[in-house]
Parts: C-alpha cells; sequence; structure tokens
C-alpha cells in the first residue's frame, strides 16, 4: 500500500501538470482560432459528444504554417543561430576546460566553483549586463573608441551578433563542465605514450586527447544546442528586430496575437524538431554510463 | 599533467574575464551618481535608497521568494519520491511513461511548457496567481530534484538499507533512519537548485500569472526591455549578493562535512 502511494503520487502529479497539458496544447494545435473566451473553437461540449467534436479539429494550423514564410524562416534561422553559437561556444569552452585539468590539483575546486557560481546567479540578470556593455554608448565601445582601434561605435546590440555572444556567455558552463569531466578522466600517460611514439604534441592533441573526450564535447554541445533552440530572453533582450527566432515568435504569437491555436501548432512543430537531438544526447549519455560501467 | 603552459594561463585568465567582467561592471555601476549607466559621475548610494521606496518592486520580491520557497519544498519531496521510484522502485505498469515524464520537462522549452501548463489552467478555470506559478514551479523542478537525488541514490550502499530491515525496520523507519540520513546533501542540494530555478524563471513564470501575482524576474525583464537602469543594477547587485553568500555558505558547510567524515573514518580504523 505504501509503495502504491510513493509510486501514485508524483506519477499523477506529472500526469496532470505535464501530459496533460501537453496533450490540451496538441488538441488547440488542431483548432481553430475564435473571438471568444478561450479564443479557440471548438469546445467540447457533453451534449453534442466526442464524435462532433473530433470532426471538427484540422491541421489547418500546421498548414499555415508552411504557408506563411516567416514560419519556416523562423526555425531554419533558431537551427542555425542555435548550430554556430553551440560551435563558438565549444571553441571557447574547450580550452578552458583543458586548462583547468593541466592546473594544480589545488585550485581545481575553486575553479569549479567559479564555472557554476554564474550559473546560480540569475540568467536574465546576466543577459541584463551585457546590455550595458554592447550598447552605443556601452562599455565595449567606450573601450575600443579609446584605445583607437575604431572611430565610430559599432551597433552591437540588437543584432545576431549580441545574441551569439549572449548564447555563449549563458551557456558557457555546460559546455566546460561536460568536458572537463571527460578531461579529468583521460590517462595521462596515454598522451605521454603518443609523444614517447614520435607525435608531436599537438598531433597527440589531435589524435588523442581530442577522440578520448568525445563523450565530453556530445554531451556539452547538446546542452548547449537544446535549451538554445527554444531561448527566449537573449533573443528579445539582445537581438533586433531582424533576429528571428521560435521562442520569440511563439511569445508574440500567445501574447500580441493572441492567436493561440497558431502559437500552440508553432510549439508542437518546434517540439518535433528538438526531438532528434534530445534522443541523440540520451543515447550518448547512455553509451557513457555503459562505458564507465 | 599538472604543467600549465602559456596558452593554458590564457584561456583560463580570458575565460575568467569574459564570465566576470560583465558582472564586476554591473555591480561596480550600480554604486554610480549619475542617471547615465555608462557614465561614472561618483559613489552613491542612492539607488539603493530608491529600491527600498520602491513598493512594486518590494511586492514582486515578497511574491517571488513565496512561490520560490512552496514550489521548492512541493518539488524535494515530490522529486525525492520519484527518484527513490525510479532508482529503488522495481517494476511496475508504465514505469517507462513515468521515467519519461520526470526526464522531459529537463529538456523541454521553457515557452512550451509555459504555454502548456496556462492552456490547462484556464480548461480547469484556475484563477492565474500565486498558487499557479507555485504549481507550474513545482513541476518543472521536481525533475531537477530528482536527477540529483538519484544519482546519490544509486552510488550509496544497499545494504546499509537491508541491514536496517534486517534488525527489524519497517521499510518507512529504514527510509527515514539509514537512507534519508545519507541522501540527505543531496536532498539539499536539490531544494536549492529548484530554489534558484524558481527565483529566475521568467518565461514560465509569465505564461503562468495573473495581474494579481507578478514575480521579480516580469518586474525586472518589463524594466529592462525599456534599456539600462541603474535601479535594475542595484537590484542585481542585491541578488548576485545573496547567491554568492549562499553558494559559499554551502561550499563551505560540505567541505567542512567532508573533513569530519574523513576525521570520524580514521578514528574508527584506528580504533578497530
Amino acid at each position: 500500500m505504501r509503495r502504491f502511494i510513493l509510486i501514485a503520487v508524483p506519477y499523477i502529479w506529472l500526469l496532470a501538470l505535464f501530459l496533460v497539458p501537453f496533450l490540451i496544447v496538441f488538441k488547440i494545435a488542431l483548432s481553430d482560432t475564435a473571438l471568444a473566451r478561450p479564443p479557440y473553437l471548438p469546445q467540447f461540449d457533453w451534449a453534442t459528444g466526442l464524435g462532433a467534436f473530433l470532426a471538427e479539429l484540422d491541421f489547418e494550423n500546421f498548414v499555415f504554417l508552411t504557408s506563411d514564410a516567416l514560419y519556416w524562416k523562423a526555425y531554419l534561422s533558431s537551427l542555425q543561430i542555435a548550430v554556430i553559437a553551440t560551435l563558438i561556444t565549444l571553441l571557447v569552452g574547450y580550452p578552458i576546460a583543458y586548462a583547468m585539468t593541466r592546473a594544480p590539483e589545488a585550485w581545481r575546486p575553486t575553479l569549479m566553483m567559479l564555472i557554476i557560481l554564474p550559473f546560480w546567479t540569475s540568467f536574465l540578470i546576466r543577459i541584463y549586463a551585457w546590455m550595458g556593455i554592447l550598447s552605443q554608448e556601452g562599455f565595449l565601445n567606450q573601450f575600443l573608441l579609446w584605445t583607437g582601434v575604431i572611430s565610430a561605435p559599432l551597433t552591437i546590440l540588437n543584432t545576431n551578433v549580441a545574441v551569439y555572444i549572449g548564447i555563449v556567455y549563458t551557456y558557457l558552463p555546460f559546455m566546460i563542465l561536460p568536458i572537463y569531466a571527460a578531461l579529468d578522466r583521460l590517462d595521462g600517460s596515454l598522451i605521454e605514450a603518443a609523444e614517447d611514439l614520435g607525435c608531436s604534441r599537438l598531433s597527440a592533441f589531435w589524435l588523442v586527447t581530442i577522440p578520448l573526450s568525445k563523450n565530453g564535447i556530445v554531451a556539452g554541445s547538446f546542452l548547449v544546442f537544446i535549451p538554445t533552440l527554444g531561448e527566449f530572453v537573449i533573443p528579445s533582450l539582445l537581438g533586433g528586430s531582424g533576429t528571428l527566432m521560435i521562442g520569440k515568435v511563439l511569445w508574440e504569437e500567445f501574447f500580441s496575437n493572441r492567436d493561440w491555436p497558431v502559437a500552440a501548432a508553432v510549439a508542437v512543430v518546434l517540439l518535433v524538431i528538438l526531438i532528434v537531438p534530445i534522443v541523440l544526447f540520451q543515447r550518448n549519455q547512455q553509451k557513457q554510463a555503459e562505458a564507465e560501467a | 599533467m599538472t604543467r600549465l603552459s602559456w596558452f593554458n594561463v590564457v584561456s583560463l585568465t580570458v575565460g575568467f574575464a569574459f564570465l566576470y567582467i560583465p558582472i564586476l561592471i554591473l555591480v561596480i555601476y550600480s554604486f554610480n551618481e549619475s542617471k547615465l549607466v555608462t557614465v561614472w559621475a561618483g559613489f552613491s548610494t542612492k539607488w539603493y535608497a530608491e529600491l527600498m521606496q520602491n513598493e512594486a518592486f518590494l511586492n514582486a520580491a515578497w511574491v517571488t521568494v513565496k512561490v520560490a520557497v512552496f514550489s521548492s519544498t512541493i518539488a524535494t519531496v515530490l522529486g525525492t519520491m520519484a527518484a527513490y521510484v525510479l532508482v529503488r522502485g522495481g517494476r511496475f505498469t508504465g514505469r517507462t511513461v513515468f521515467s519519461g515524464m520526470v526526464y522531459a520537462p529537463l529538456v523541454m522549452p521553457e515557452v512550451i511548457t509555459g504555454l502548456s501548463l496556462l492552456l490547462l489552467f484556464i480548461g480547469l478555470n484556475l484563477d492565474r496567481g500565486v498558487l499557479t506559478i507555485v504549481l507550474a514551479h513545482a513541476t518543472f523542478s521536481m525533475c531537477y530534484v530528482s536527477v540529483v537525488v538519484s544519482a546519490r541514490l544509486m552510488t550509496f550502499d544497499r545494504a546499509l538499507e537491508e541491514a536496517a530491515l534486517d534488525l527489524g525496520a519497517s521499510p518507512f523507519e529504514a527510509f527515514r533512519l539509514v537512507t534519508l540520513p545519507i541522501i540527505a546533501p543531496s536532498v539539499i542540494a536539490g531544494w536549492l537548485l529548484a530554489f534558484s530555478l524558481s527565483l529566475d524563471d521568467l518565461v514560465i513564470a509569465s505564461f503562468t500569472s495573473g495581474p494579481s501575482a507578478t514575480t521579480l524576474p516580469i518586474k525586472i525583464f518589463s524594466a529592462v526591455r525599456l534599456g539600462v537602469s541603474p535601479e535594475i543594477n542595484a537590484l542585481s547587485t542585491i541578488m548576485i549578493a545573496i547567491v554568492t553568500l549562499g553558494v559559499i555558505t554551502a561550499s563551505l558547510i560540505t567541505k567542512r562535512n567532508a573533513v569530519r567524515q574523513q576525521r570520524d573514518q580514521q578514528l574508527a580504523e584506528r580504533t578497530s
């Protein structure tokens, strides 16, 4: 009996607040927009029954998504931004993770904490901090003007460059930590062996270190890529009117246009796109767990 | 392997500068006299004084803390249960669905979680306010708690539980007297994680809150959209200070416990 309660309580909670809401999104994606409260049709009605209700559902909203260029452009540009940002984060994060494993043993806990600490500080505040740095009269422009690198202030805020900076800044710890974990487990004698056998330090790095830290690279990349794809705060604060990201489109469809069925359809498609990287990520984690066991 | 080349030193310096300079600038300019956030005009704490007068921010802060305390506590109870079921529960019907539901919210975009919960609350005719935000936050943060707790459950020695059962403890007693004290650090870590996720959340709170309950991130977001302001800098500095103190305290406590445990172990080895 106790076991039953132990299972039932979290189970029912998740069914009610995770799975059912999700089915509702799916249902509304198949509904029509209406000037009503709530603003969609059909409403389920016990009198007419399930058959009549189902008959009114259709894929019209999904057809609409393919016909309006805004949507598929937003999906494509989200994918593009997420891929490029993930690559930049990897290029920035790898040397940091690598240097951490080469640091004296006594420093490592402190270095780890310094990487994790920003993660605990508010995400919104960290993005906000960049608004003051990247604006026309911001610190970066002031600094560059002062050093004489540029003669007129650059426009960075409200462009995609600012979005990339924001993503790399926010998700850098997610990239560093799994790579650090993988590099930390790496047996140093393997690299010595490669060097003894005539590899230069660079080729030993390329042929031994990189392949052996592959799991960390893959895990870190997915941990950056997956949340970036549906990102809302970064494009809306740092991006401009030209920054198309699907999280922002969904938000505006819902809050500004009040078109709930289209917003729901946008969400369903986003989720379908996300299934591929999520499954790949899970598989990578499983492989890693098996390798350790 | 502990030779730092010049390249390693540069990577670490540039990396940490990149992570910390923005926060540092934010903190420094919260003490700026001028309204213009990018021009330094002398030291002043007037933005902090002004913040303390701002009813709207104070109310939002209070709502946020309330939501975070309730949601993280619910999330910790549910998340620990879920972790226990997944690691120790054995087989039961619908286990796959259950583990899927526990892990899916971790990778779900916030906009989708927020949208789906809002649609549920509207379907139920539930007035949006503190209650709905608490429900929403508890749901997504219980998954984080369960990941943290199940990691600990997986590594600990099951024989300890079995010994308690053999010595006549009921399963519940065994859990309360043996399992819970051992996994307590991870349960506390889970609570802290849930608490900070709730404090920080903008997207899900925006969907699930009503006009009666505005949280601090929603307030900050709408203020920040209009541009940078020294008052927000002051508010951010206070939040950063609280978090930093919390994290440092927590890590010191864990360190002290580890040292104590080591000492006890040495003592036990010597006396046996």
